[in-house]
């Protein structure tokens, strides 16, 4: 049987197409297929990350805008030994993780995986409405947080807590609980990102692959734990790596929001308090060269994440992998 | 087990898509649903599996009504036509999955799947991903896993339209003899006629979603109740010509108005002719067609077309308006436009009823 195969084989595939292409001659239409990208990424990273690094070595401000001096990692000591170096740093790892962890990644899931074993019109419907957030203006969006969050006699979420013998506080404020809504707010948008990639994913499972588990006797959460999560590797870790990246250096929901207090640097995380010396000093003197600096911290860790994320979990790997032969 | 379909009816909207289907079927049996594509076999099947529930009907497993169990409780085994392997598990988890799921010992699951696996001739295959598979070991990994749990009922859903064709007719007997060996009742999904013809103790031929018939391949071949069904199965397909019968001296003669003429069984033309029916509609199989090369026979026309088969060359015959198929040996080297003579053996000679496409000799 099997010498009959490779008979067969050995017929069907004529010599010339079977040998080993020549090495190709170098040409320039790959390049110039990647040439558009390669001007963006150049124009808007590279660049402006190579000035970045210079004005962070300088004392650049508004005070000396045209003739800075060049004062080496000055800036760098003088952020390190700050108080609050400490403080912010925890904020932003603690804003990160919970953020991704339960609403980016987590919330998504849980959206996207009850969205998708319900009846699909309200599925879709259900999801439109997630959507919202992201298109109302953010000034607008955090605007209602605030009045959901104020304190007695106004917040929306006092009144409810009202009849269960709850006094009311202002949430936002330090006895309240700012983290939590700090969180909440950029969680409910951020959600909507991870629920289409996951959605997406989901629906693209063979049909006839969720019908085997059915038929091999797997119940809901068997179906989620063993074939769904496993084929949702992929969407999962694009999600992980394109939200930690994206929240590591967004800040104008906490600024708008809490501005990072109450008091001194309660929910102030790394990205806002660059924001804040370079553009939105309180003595109108704004220092752009300190500034430069915190900025610097952002882009040393999100490309040292970046290739962390690329190295462990072999992203190569997965984007080769072909997702179901049989189809 | 004991499988019966009363009523079963499934609605999509207002689509129809399953229409009071009836069936019973017997333990052990290995059971053809026959059907062009969507016809509604698969639906059919999807219902037995219970990942479909009927709209209307019963399906009952030895007399328990099982219309509200869940197909994790159904214990049915099933083979896909894509196979269905879970991606990122080995051939060994895939076929271990159901008894995984089913709370059996490591070392219990390990051994019934080496068990299967060696049936199936794919022991040495297991610590393989279904991506580092061919078709044909996928399919037989699907099969395995379908078996592993040792199910009341197997259910095949075009198991082997993935496959080549020299695949497939291996696979088509490992099928049978598996089914046979193991004596599981069976239902297998099919469009492919020659597939059911060879596998099925008996077919079940579905169209628009209504049962047309459930009979042995035999009874389907020579005595086809409904017009779709002679049609439908043999390969090639049944010749069909509208005709008049007429009675010249005792004998019966069936005419067509493009000139055909042929004798046929008088027991057959009394029958046809018993409705009162002005015309009939007359069905000769290809193989009951013969080239006349003493060239005296009154039917003859010229060769349309010519398609080798390898073994016989399917040529049709234009005779008048109406096209003729047969089967001629190649070594005849019949030619486009050459007028040849054709005999016709009118001993299994079909008759329906042009409005209602029922058979005029079987009910």
């Amino acid at each position: 049987m099997a010498t009959i195969q490779k008979a067969q084989e050995a017929v069907a595939i004529p010599a010339e197409v079977a040998r080993e292409p020549k090495p190709r001659k170098l040409t320039w239409t790959p390049y110039a297929f990647m040439l558009p990208s390669a001007i963006l990424v150049i124009l808007f990273f590279f660049i402006p990350a190579l000035i970045l690094f210079y004005i962070s070595m300088t004392n650049q401000s508004s005070a000396n805008f045209s003739n800075p001096d060049f004062i080496g990692l000055q800036n760098f000591k003088t952020i390190l030994n700050d108080r609050f170096v400490g403080k912010i740093f925890q904020n932003t790892v603690f804003y990160v993780v919970m953020t991704l962890t339960f609403f980016n990644v987590g919330l998504a899931l849980i959206i996207s995986l009850v969205t998708t074993h319900i009846e699909r019109r309200a599925g879709i419907f259900f999801r439109t409405i997630w959507m919202l957030p992201r298109l109302t203006p953010s000034v607008v969006y955090i605007m209602m947080w605030k009045r959901i969050a104020a304190g007695p006699p106004f917040g929306i979420l006092n009144q409810f807590l009202a009849p269960f013998g709850f006094e009311g506080v202002n949430w936002l404020s330090a006895q309240g609980n700012p983290w939590l809504f700090v969180i909440l707010s950029n969680g409910f948008i951020g959600a909507s990102f991870g629920m289409i990639i996951f959605t997406s994913a989901i629906e693209s499972i063979p049909k006839e692959l969720m019908r085997a588990a059915l038929v091999d006797g797997a119940s809901i959460l068997q179906r989620i734990r063993y074939v769904i999560l496993p084929e949702l590797r992929w969407p999962l870790l694009f999600v992980v790596t394109y939200q930690s990246l994206s929240l590591l250096t967004s800040f104008e929901l906490i600024w708008l929001l809490t501005d990072g207090g109450p008091g001194l640097y309660r929910t102030e995380v790394w990205a806002l308090t660059a924001y804040k010396r370079a553009l939105a000093n309180y003595f109108g003197n704004a220092q752009w060269g300190y500034a430069s600096a915190w900025a610097v911290f952002l882009v040393i860790i999100g490309v040292i994440l970046a290739v962390v994320y690329m190295r462990y979990f072999r992203f190569n790997e997965l984007v080769e992998e072909p997702k179901i032969e049989v189809l | 087990m004991e499988v019966v379909l009363r009523n079963l009816t499934k609605k999509f909207g207002q689509v129809v898509a399953v229409d009071h289907i009836n069936l019973e079927i017997r333990s052990g049996e290995f059971v053809a649903f026959l059907g062009p594509s969507g016809c509604g076999k698969t639906t059919t099947l999807l219902m037995v599996a219970g990942i479909y529930k009927p709209t209307e009907g019963e399906i009952l497993f030895d007399g328990r009504l099982m219309n509200k169990v869940p197909p994790q409780q159904r214990n049915v085994g099933m083979v896909f036509q894509s196979y269905a392997l879970y991606p990122h598990m080995t051939a060994f988890q895939n076929m271990a999955f159901p008894l995984k799921l089913a709370g059996m010992s490591q070392m219990m699951q390990a051994e019934r799947v080496k068990r299967v696996a060696d049936m199936m001739g794919i022991g040495h295959l297991l610590d393989r991903k279904p991506g580092e598979l061919s078709g044909g070991q996928q399919q037989r990994v699907a099969l395995g896993r379908a078996l592993v749990k040792e199910p009341d009922l197997l259910l095949f859903d075009e198991p082997l339209s993935n496959l080549d064709a020299r695949l497939r007719l291996v696979m088509r007997g490992e099928i049978k003899r598996l089914q046979h060996e193991l004596g599981i009742t069976s239902i297998y999904v099919t469009h492919d006629q020659v597939e059911a013809m060879t596998m099925a103790d008996r077919i079940a031929v579905i169209n628009e979603g209504k049962l047309q018939a459930f009979d042995t391949p035999d009874d389907l071949y020579d005595r086809p109740k409904t017009l779709f069904i002679a049609g439908f199965v043999g390969n090639p397909p049944m010749n069909f010509f509208t005709v008049s019968i007429r009675r010249e001296n005792g004998d019966y003669f069936a005419e067509s108005e493009g000139g055909l003429r042929v004798k046929v069984p008088s027991e057959r033309a009394e029958k046809a002719l018993a409705g009162g029916l002005e015309q009939v509609i007359m069905g000769i199989r290809p193989e009951d067609i013969q080239m006349d090369e003493s060239g005296t026979s009154e039917n003859k026309g010229p060769v349309f077309s010519v398609e080798p088969l390898g073994r016989d060359d399917l040529i049709d015959v234009h005779i008048g308006p109406d096209s003729v198929f047969l089967l001629v040996d190649p070594l005849k080297r019949v030619r486009l436009d050459d007028i040849v003579h054709l005999e016709f053996d009118t001993a299994k000679v079909q008759f329906f009823d042009p409005e209602t496409g029922k058979s005029l000799l079987w009910t």
